[in-house]
């Protein structure tokens, strides 16, 4: 039988590609879970998770608090603006204190890179990433790959551009190493001003031009561009980018092929996504928000049978 | 390794035939009666069982898969967790006479977590075991099936095992082996 390699799930990089076919197996049958009738399952009965985030988030955080409800975990809640971060206290001191309560997995965002790295050295429980900085988003890669195989059977040689604000976002990393895994190639397409310096040393194709991203592709993962982030001007303004990197339907009529096209949400319409596009028979969107509840209670559940 | 077999494909034939009119005579007509066979190996005996029960009476049966891995009250207390498999019920079990098919009765612990599962799909107006092997003396919980094949005497240190042609063994065959010690 097949366990996970790790007790924690950090990020993408350090798992193993069957790790990740065994994460992608197991959501399929919580799929059918959450499209029955009744759609819980008692396998996380007596399990305290608790949800710490630092950083805003809506939908992420109910996925989660809806894949740990679907698995009958008790569930708390933590966002720092009401708490005793703002009294001085320390990461692992706010932790220990809550897993002092008798709790066994953590769910945590945090804004800084390397967060929940630093706190599963540091304390006891199963520590789940939700997204660090502009470091890695896990589970948003798993669920993505999960809709790709849904939507095209497999992910083995299939090719996959992101596209937008790929230097602050933690979605495309994780994309990346999660993709590349699986054996599918990955482009990247942004303005030159978006891009990492030296992306392409993680074997990803580059590419400025919008309509040569999409023309290479099957699957578009649009990005949103993330305005608060950003401390100073990546590009003239929004109109601009939306001229020249935004996807609508007249550049998808454009191609030869049909394309699926992605986004983590949220959507900025009218700016990377125009809405006849967002809402359109090629976008798997709601799929992928879907997915992300079975996603998120195949890695609570694979993890939390991890013997230590 | 000791191996004694206890059951032939020509046994396992004529208890499959019994086992359709048993069925037959309780459930007459089949109106409000579905099949349910336990993932993973409870499905390999309705999947030999289905067709000729089809043939004999002549009626289309509904049946279906049951996966009763995240239902299990033995998660985190093995050493490694189960694999899930498909569930596959096109149907909802509500007010229906529902017969569970597993392949061996031993502890009785996944048929109650087989009971469990079902639940999420309706209340049932009556629920029936039906098992391939009966293994006497061994029950966990208080769960006797309704129909069996053979019953059989084991103990704690054996293995009763299933094998069948159509997932590559040689023979339809049901053998007890000794558990191998470390």
């Amino acid at each position: 039988m097949s366990q996970l390699s790790s007790r924690h799930l950090l990020g993408i990089k350090n798992l193993s590609a069957t790790d990740i076919q065994l994460i992608l197996d197991t959501a399929e049958n919580f799929k059918e879970v959450i499209n029955r009738p009744i759609k819980k399952v008692p396998s996380l009965r007596d399990i305290t998770i608790a949800n710490v985030f630092f950083e805003n988030s809506t939908r992420t955080r109910l996925s989660f608090e809806l894949a740990e409800k679907r698995l009958s975990a008790d569930v708390i809640n933590f966002s720092s603006s009401n708490s005793s971060v703002k009294k001085g206290e320390t990461l692992v001191d706010t932790v220990n204190n809550i897993l002092s309560m008798k709790v066994d997995m953590v769910v945590m965002r945090h804004s800084s890179p390397g967060a929940p790295h630093f706190l599963a050295r540091n304390v006891k429980a199963n520590i789940v990433n939700a997204g660090d900085g502009t470091h890695e988003h896990p589970t948003q890669a798993l669920l993505d790959a999960f809709s790709i195989r849904e939507k095209l059977g497999t992910l083995e040689g299939k090719r996959v551009a992101i596209i937008g604000d790929i230097l602050h976002s933690r979605v495309a990393l994780s994309n990346i190493f999660c993709l590349q895994k699986m054996g599918a190639e990955v482009m990247v397409c942004g303005p030159i001003t978006l891009l990492p310096k030296h992306i392409e040393s993680l074997g990803v194709k580059v590419e400025l031009d919008i309509k040569k991203a999409l023309q290479w592709c099957d699957v578009a993962n649009v990005l949103r561009i993330q305005l608060e982030r950003q401390q100073i001007k990546y590009f003239p303004s929004l109109r601009e980018y939306s001229l020249y990197y935004g996807i609508n339907k007249k550049l998808l009529n454009q191609l030869d092929k049909e394309i699926v096209i992605m986004h983590p949400g949220p959507i900025n319409r009218g700016v990377e996504l125009s809405s006849d596009v967002a809402d359109s028979e090629h976008s798997i969107i709601l799929e992928q928000v879907q997915n992300g509840v079975a996603v998120r209670m195949a890695v609570l559940y694979l993890l939390a049978a991890v013997k230590n | 390794m000791q191996k004694r077999l206890v059951l032939d494909q020509e046994q396992i034939g004529i208890i499959i035939q019994r086992f359709c009119h048993q069925l037959i005579e309780n459930h007459h007509d089949f109106e409000n009666t579905v099949l349910l066979g336990l993932q993973p190996r409870g499905v390999v005996l309705l999947d030999h069982l289905a067709p000729v029960l089809e043939r004999i009476s002549g009626k289309k049966i509904p049946v279906g898969y049951l996966d009763a891995t995240f239902h299990r009250d033995d998660f985190r207390r093995r050493d490694f967790p189960l694999k899930a498999n498909e569930t596959k019920i096109d149907f909802l079990v509500e007010g229906k006479s529902v017969i569970l098919v597993d392949d061996v009765l031993y502890k009785g612990r996944s048929v109650r977590a087989a009971m469990d599962a079902m639940i999420a799909f309706g209340r049932p107006q009556k629920v029936e075991l039906m098992v391939l092997v009966d293994r006497k003396l061994t029950r966990d919980y208080p769960i006797m099936p309704d129909y069996y094949g053979i019953r059989v005497n084991t103990l704690e240190s054996q293995y009763v095992v299933v094998e069948w042609e159509s997932q590559g063994q040689e023979k339809d065959a049901v053998w007890i082996t000794e558990k191998v010690k470390n």
